[in-house]
């Protein structure tokens, strides 16, 4: 065979893995009116990927808030515009930080819990025997796992950034004297529905459906070895908080610009 | 009806460039426990994966009870499979799932029976291989033997016509590897299934076995009774049958001359 440049055989291999990627997609979108039939599945899952998640995302949602308090306060003080306090808290976290460090947290906690699960299960043959007993691994493994993850991250988000407002309030008004009143009118002045609070959820909800597909993929498709599963769950975190960040700056370019 | 369930004729698979079965040609009788045998290496799990489908060959027919495996679709593919039980050498137990919930699995993806009736069928799949008092047990807290013989309560669950054994005899102690043996006579005449066991564990097959096969380099290199086959003419049968260190597979793997080797010119 004649020698190709590596550059073509990295490019050609990063086209034909997006490839299956899209169509391993499409098997599991297939797949979910039949989840749909059997809600439990799901709702296991959501315990798994979701509930369990809660600590995390509300442990940090609270710091990440507090320290918007402090950072703001300080720098809004010295414009005298320290009642403006809650708006920078507020959008930062509905636009920005709630998403995306939500979205972070969500690939490190629930993706590669979710890569792991699926690869042990191919390593172990769980998955062979599904086949095996007719039973299609990608419906009844993948396909509920990929639902809970995609409507798991819009609400973890939600609670992130509810509990960011908070923190940004217990270090802004309790701590640092801003007016109560200031705080929370700002926001409701500055923060709009469809701008900025529906412009979060559907970052959200994209990442969730981003970062469950890839720990599926890797999953699924991990070599059947102690390596191969630990290799599924690193990609499956470096390449969820890298299509993250690349699709915020993506998304946020499609929806706050044209003010 | 054909007396044979399954029948292969010139099959060809190769994995990359390495060719598995270079024109293979052999059948398993209905009703009867077939072994096939063969060094680790030859493809023997691989040929099972041909015939339940999860592989294609290459060239060949593969017919399970009339049907061509190869020119099915999923569909098609699925409805097989829910007449053959696979055993996996790991049991591949699902391991959220407790004993009872394993064996339960497939009647619960594949009918629509009533609670009773499931645990009915399930008790009673787990009473023929003596576990029926484990049902509550997670798959992590049974013994190899027992997970094996879950797996096997589990694979006969949906009443199958052809169990297919992936070396059910690996990684045993004495009795494990007794009860499971006699288990897989015992089933295979009580419910009238057709078995056919891969393995290398010659002295254990050959007890229960009705017909076997020796495949070895893509290749059938011997077929009959296992009597037959331990008095064989060919050299290499009666090499692999009777687990002598040195025949046709030399003991040694080629290397230069050894007073060469370790002397030096001076040899």
């Amino acid at each position: 065979m004649a020698q190709r440049p590596i550059s073509f055989t990295v490019l050609s291999d990063m086209l034909a893995g997006l490839g299956r990627s899209a169509l391993f997609l499409l098997r599991i979108l297939g797949g979910l009116p039949s989840v749909l039939v059997r809600p439990g599945l799901v709702i296991q899952q959501i315990y798994a990927v979701g509930v369990l998640s809660l600590i995390i995302i509300i442990v940090s949602g609270t710091f990440v808030g507090m320290v918007l308090g402090l950072q703001g306060y300080n720098t809004l003080r010295n414009f005298g515009a320290a009642e403006s306090l809650g708006v920078i808290v507020a959008l930062s976290l509905l636009r920005e930080l709630g998403p995306v460090v939500t979205g972070l947290l969500f690939a490190g906690r629930a993706g590669s819990a979710l890569a792991a699960e699926i690869g042990l299960m191919r390593a172990t043959e769980q998955l062979s025997a599904m086949e095996m007993m007719a039973v299609d691994p990608v419906r009844r493994v993948v396909a509920p796992r990929f639902l809970a993850g995609a409507l798991s991250m819009p609400l973890l988000s939600a609670i992130f950034t509810a509990l960011g407002i908070f923190g940004g309030y217990l270090v802004g008004v309790e701590m640092l004297n801003v007016d109560a009143g200031a705080y929370w009118g700002q926001i409701q002045n500055a923060a709009t529905f469809q701008d900025d609070v529906l412009n979060g959820i559907l970052k959200s909800l994209v990442f969730g459906v981003v970062v469950s597909w890839i720990a599926v993929y890797q999953g699924y498709h991990s070599q059947p070895t102690s390596e191969g599963v630990s290799r599924a769950t690193t990609s499956t975190v470096v390449i969820s908080s890298l299509a993250i960040l690349g699709l915020d700056f993506i998304l946020t370019g499609l929806m706050f610009t044209g003010e | 009806m054909d007396d044979n369930l399954v029948e292969i004729q010139g099959l060809h698979f190769r994995r990359g460039r390495q060719v598995i079965f270079d024109g293979v040609d052999l059948s398993i009788p209905r009703g009867k426990i077939t072994a096939i045998m063969g060094p680790s290496g030859t493809g023997k799990t691989t040929l099972l994966r041909l015939i339940g489908g999860q592989l294609r060959p290459d060239a060949g027919t593969l017919r399970v009870d009339g049907t061509n495996v190869p020119d099915l679709g999923r569909s098609g593919l699925y409805a097989l499979r829910r007449r053959m039980g696979m055993l996996f050498q790991s049991g591949a137990l699902l391991t959220d799932l407790n004993v009872f919930e394993n064996v339960a699995f497939p009647v619960r993806e594949h009918t629509k029976l009533p609670e009773a009736l499931v645990r009915d069928v399930v008790l009673m799949k787990l009473e023929l291989v003596g576990l029926r008092g484990a049902h509550r047990l997670m798959p992590e807290e049974l013994s190899g033997g027992m997970a094996r013989r879950v797996a096997l309560a589990r694979a006969i669950a949906l009443d199958p016509l052809m169990i297919l054994y992936d070396e059910p005899f690996v990684g045993l102690d004495p009795i494990s590897m007794g009860v499971v043996v006699r288990l897989i006579r015992r089933l295979n005449d009580t419910l009238g299934l057709t078995s056919v066991i891969v393995t290398h564990d010659v002295h254990e097959v050959t007890a229960i076995a009705d017909f076997c096969y020796l495949l070895s380099a893509g290749k059938v290199m011997g077929a009959g009774s296992p009597q037959s086959l331990a008095d064989s003419a060919s050299e290499w049968v009666r090499q692999f049958m009777n687990g002598l260190d040195d025949g046709p597979v030399p003991f040694h793997y080629p290397a230069p001359d050894y007073a060469r080797d370790l002397l030096g010119d001076a040899a």
